[in-house]
């Protein structure tokens, strides 16, 4: 079995929970533009499940078929084990937190929490009871009366988590909720989002491009681009085993280099031989190697080790990046200590920080940092909605 | 929204009431009474070309007019304070609100032989004024009615414009009628083009209008299209050619004037 | 000097404006028999009195609130219904709706007036009926709707498309979600549009003259009654229809604290 130690595929996590969403052979379309190829996924109960990728990937895609507001072309939609394909969005037991907040702009904080509530003729009681309860869990008490128009973004945030909590949902869906609030917000929404999920129990399945806030909060993460699912597994498998350059490039930075596995536990690249942890490759595979900025030492150059030229050093706050040009290849360091540009330095790196891949179309196109000038965050910024008010 | 039936019953409504009827138009134009296919009335409507003339020349002299006083209302009402500006332009609409039959008869006291303003200058001992009954009469009628149709998208375009946009320009060196001549004015473009065009289409089809202050001596296109459904010349084959042919006339002019709008903006662009 | 200038000019302009209506306003309290009606003989209401003795301006008036009622009514529900439909069509398809949706407000009136006349002549003799209130609420519905399409469509573009979903999320089906969550979000658009109907419907004269047969409305009879040329009652029912123009769009205003009426709105839009 080719598989390496500590990489987990698809179908192999562990099963702890019963599934309560399994999306089966599901395939969209739209305008005749694949969205979403063959997609098989399996969300247990209570987990905290990530859809990562960039824009267009299909993440929000499938969020949408999970809630029922875009139908497959092919596949099946399973929630505890029956198929929901046709079952409208207001029969399943899932609820939606929408992007913008999707906040009825004509009712006031307590009427946005109650109305689930009142389209099922809950009891008045029942319904102040249960307002009262959402609202202390996102720490609105008090705002029962105000209008959603005078609240902050965090505030109306809280509000939607609220209005879809009290409908006592199976699974929570959430579509980049924490997109339109500034940093420090997001950091907090973060710490109280996953403490809502703990403390309700409820599955989050919850949909963002923002690599960290997936990695912080998830115990899941499913890494998707172009349709497709490129990696399902924990936070640390996917920071540490990257099962593609895609994955590797787009969770934190990486220095991804053309290599071969000479036998198992022995690769080559950048011209040297390396010992490493992965085996079961070919002989002579060609494979891609992956080294995370944090992962390399800088050395003197006169150990016997990689050598290059540092070309570029930027002041980060916590480490200094340094773009090294190692024969024409640029590898990105972070490290605590300066370096002086034009120096030549030495690059250790330790067996067990080299990631081995095998190759896929994604190989070539990441990890030389040539061009690399603070790449900004790819995801163009949603057009400001919060004029009105 | 996947909502498109909602928009059936319209869709049939659309079609009976708006498509039909203009193809209604087009087949009486090209039939007699007997229902035959002719290309008689349209060539009749020839007979008329000094009434499409007239109305033309009086529709564009009263665009004009409303163009040169209406500019400077909506300009110096763009410049007011806020609070003003809502007073001033709600007193531009107010009288809109009035049936334009009404303020036409008002006109009419006015400018009579023993009316109003003849019995003014005899006051002072001057010679009556004949008024009524004159081209002049329907023009000022027509401005009457229809000035605020220039006013309003005109100083809807003024307010619109930003302040930044002139500031730069002073900036740039532009002094007063400089930043009015190069930025303002193409910038306002858009407005006078539907300004005109608010204005003229009604004015060139009006026929109550010069009815009522033009005395039966001033034909327009207006009136004789309502002669031959309503009036003495019955003959709704003819009348629908002529509809027929205004309508041509006045969606090829909205035609070219939306070229002009585009044209315009760019060269606008480019001044800047 | 400049402020000075633009101040006497805005002024001559509104004299322009309002001395007309001022001046008919003044002389419906003339006292005053048919002839001299230019010189003013003293304070009366009898124009007002006889103004409100005449049975036909009364069927008039009758026959006019009816219509734009009916007319604003059926345009508003036809709209919205319409609107909501448009803003879900593709492109082109939405090009081609809204191209003839604007034709009756780009047309000459009189054109569509007439046009809309074959149409009803022959309905009207399909089914061996006369023209009358009947189809003159059918022919004003037709020139309203476009407006109220205009009006709705803005406030279905700006709202969330997200509310919609949102509430069949928590539970509404389509239907019920329409009811609860967008139409009071587009609720003023709908209102608008239905504003507008009334008002134009009130106002209009070219296309009911064509269409009403030998029914009248209010600006039909008033101009049957401008032909006459003689009697002051016109200056009294001007004076009345003034008054209530300005007590209503005062109202209006008040509520709704924006300037903007049914012509500003078309002037604005266009």
């Amino acid at each position: 079995m080719p598989a390496v130690s500590g990489r987990r595929l698809e179908g192999e996590r562990d099963v702890e929970g019963n599934p309560v969403i399994e999306l089966k052979h599901i395939s969209v379309a739209f305008d005749g533009e694949p969205i979403l190829q063959d997609l098989n996924l399996s969300i247990r109960d209570g987990e905290f499940v990530t859809l990562l990728g960039p824009s267009g990937c299909g993440k929000t895609t499938t969020l949408r078929i999970i809630g029922g507001f875009v139908n497959p072309d092919a596949g099946d939609i399973l929630f505890n084990g029956k198929r929901i394909n046709d079952l409208p969005p207001y029969k399943r037991g899932v609820n939606t937190i929408f992007q913008k907040y999707a906040l009825f702009p004509h009712l006031n904080v307590f009427e946005n929490v109650a109305f689930g509530m009142r389209v099922q003729k809950k009891s008045e009681k029942e319904i102040r009871k249960t307002v009262k309860e959402m609202l202390e869990m996102v720490s609105l008490s008090g705002y029962e009366r105000r209008s959603v128009h005078r609240l902050s973004g965090g505030q109306q945030q809280r509000v939607a988590i609220a209005r879809a909590l009290a409908n006592n949902p199976k699974v929570l869906l959430l579509d980049e909720p924490l997109g339109a609030l500034d940093l420090k917000l997001r950091k907090d929404m973060q710490v109280e989002l996953k403490r809502i999920q703990q403390a309700t129990g409820i599955t989050f399945v919850f949909v963002t491009h923002d690599q960290e806030e997936a990695l912080s909060m998830s115990d899941t993460v499913v890494v998707m681009d172009k349709g497709v699912i490129q990696q399902i597994g924990s936070p640390q498998d996917i920071y540490n085993e990257p099962r593609n350059a895609f994955v590797a490039d787009f969770i934190g930075e990486s220095n991804i280099l053309d290599g071969i596995m000479v036998d198992d536990f022995l690769c080559e690249f950048a011209g040297r031989r390396f010992r490493c942890v992965d085996q079961g490759f070919a002989p002579r595979e060609s494979v891609d190697v992956v080294i995370r900025p944090e992962d390399i030492d800088v050395v003197s150059a006169a150990e016997d080790c990689l050598t290059g030229v540092v070309t570029q050093v930027t002041f980060k706050g916590v480490h200094y990046e340094i773009i090294v040009d190692v024969n024409g290849f640029k590898w990105m360091i972070q490290s605590t200590d300066c370096q002086r540009v034009g120096d030549t330095i030495g690059l250790r790196i330790q067996p067990d920080e080299i990631h081995i891949m095998k190759k896929s179309s994604y190989s070539g196109l990441f990890g030389d940092y040539s061009s690399f000038s603070d790449e900004m965050d790819e995801e163009p910024s949603a057009p400001e909605e919060a004029e009105e008010a | 929204m996947k909502s498109k039936a909602a928009s059936a019953p319209y869709l049939v409504w659309m079609v009976l009431f708006i498509v039909v009827p203009v193809l209604l138009v087009a087949y009486f134009a090209f039939t007699d009474s007997s229902g035959a296919f002719t290309l008689e009335n349209i060539a009749r409507v020839g007979q008329y070309s000094n009434v499409f003339l007239r109305s033309i020349w009086l529709g564009a002299l009263s665009t004009v007019i409303c163009l040169v006083l209406g500019y400077p209302v909506a300009y110096l009402i763009s410049k007011s304070s806020l609070k003003r500006q809502s007073v001033l332009l709600m007193l531009i609409m107010l009288p809109m609100w009035m049936n334009f039959l009404l303020r036409t008869y008002a006109w009419m006291t006015l400018l009579e032989d023993s009316g109003l303003i003849n019995s003014f200058l005899s006051l002072l001992g001057l010679p009556p004024f004949h008024m009524i009954n004159t081209q002049g009469a329907v023009v000022l009628g027509m401005v009457y009615d229809y000035i605020p149709f220039m006013v309003l998208p005109l100083y809807t375009v003024l307010s619109k414009i930003d302040r930044a946009v002139v500031e730069a320009a002073q900036d740039l060196g532009a002094n007063g009628r400089r930043v009015f001549l190069r930025v303002t004015f193409p910038l306002s473009m858009p407005g006078m083009i539907s300004g005109v065009t608010m204005v003229f289409v009604p004015s060139v089809s009006t026929f109550i209008i010069s009815k009522m202050l033009g005395g039966g001596a001033n034909l327009m296109i207006g009136d004789l299209i309502e002669m031959q459904f309503l009036g003495s010349a019955y003959n709704p084959n003819l009348g629908s050619a002529i509809s027929l042919v205004l309508m041509v006339l006045i969606l090829i002019c909205m035609g070219i004037m939306n070229e002009f709008d585009s044209g315009e903006n760019e060269g606008g662009g480019m001044m800047i | 000097m400049k402020k000075a200038v633009s101040r006497v000019y805005l002024a001559l302009i509104y004299l322009f404006l309002y001395a007309p209506i001022l001046l008919l306003v003044v002389f419906s309290f003339n006292d005053t028999d048919t002839k001299s009606r230019t010189v003013w003989s003293g304070f009366s209401l009898r124009w007002y009195e006889m103004l409100f003795q005449d049975r036909m301006l009364l069927q008039a008036l009758t026959n006019t609130l009816i219509i734009a009622v009916s007319a604003a009514i059926g345009a508003t529900l036809l709209g919205t219904l319409a609107a909501i439909g448009i803003s879900s069509m593709k492109s082109w398809r939405k090009k081609v709706v809204m191209n003839i949706t604007n034709l009756p407000m780009l047309n000459p009136e009189i054109v569509t007036g007439v046009s809309l006349m074959l149409l009803l002549v022959f309905l009207a003799n399909l089914f061996g009926v006369q023209l009358g209130i009947g189809s003159v609420i059918l022919a004003h519905i037709t020139f309203c709707l476009p407006y109220v399409i205009l009006s709705v469509l803005p406030k279905l573009r700006q709202m969330d498309p997200n509310l919609y979903e949102a509430a069949q999320d928590l539970g509404c089906t389509p239907l019920r979600s329409f009811f609860k969550v967008v139409l009071p979000e587009i609720l003023p658009g709908v209102i608008t549009g239905m504003v507008m109907s009334f008002t134009l419907s009130l106002d209009d004269f070219i296309i009911s003259y064509f269409c009403s047969g030998t029914t009248q409305t209010l600006p039909v009879f008033i101009y049957s009654m401008t032909k006459k040329r003689v009697s002051p009652e016109i200056n009294a029912l001007s004076t009345i229809l003034f008054a209530v123009i300005l007590v209503l769009l005062l109202l209006i205003n008040v509520r709704t604290g924006k300037v903007g009426g049914r012509k500003g709105k078309e002037a604005q839009e266009f």
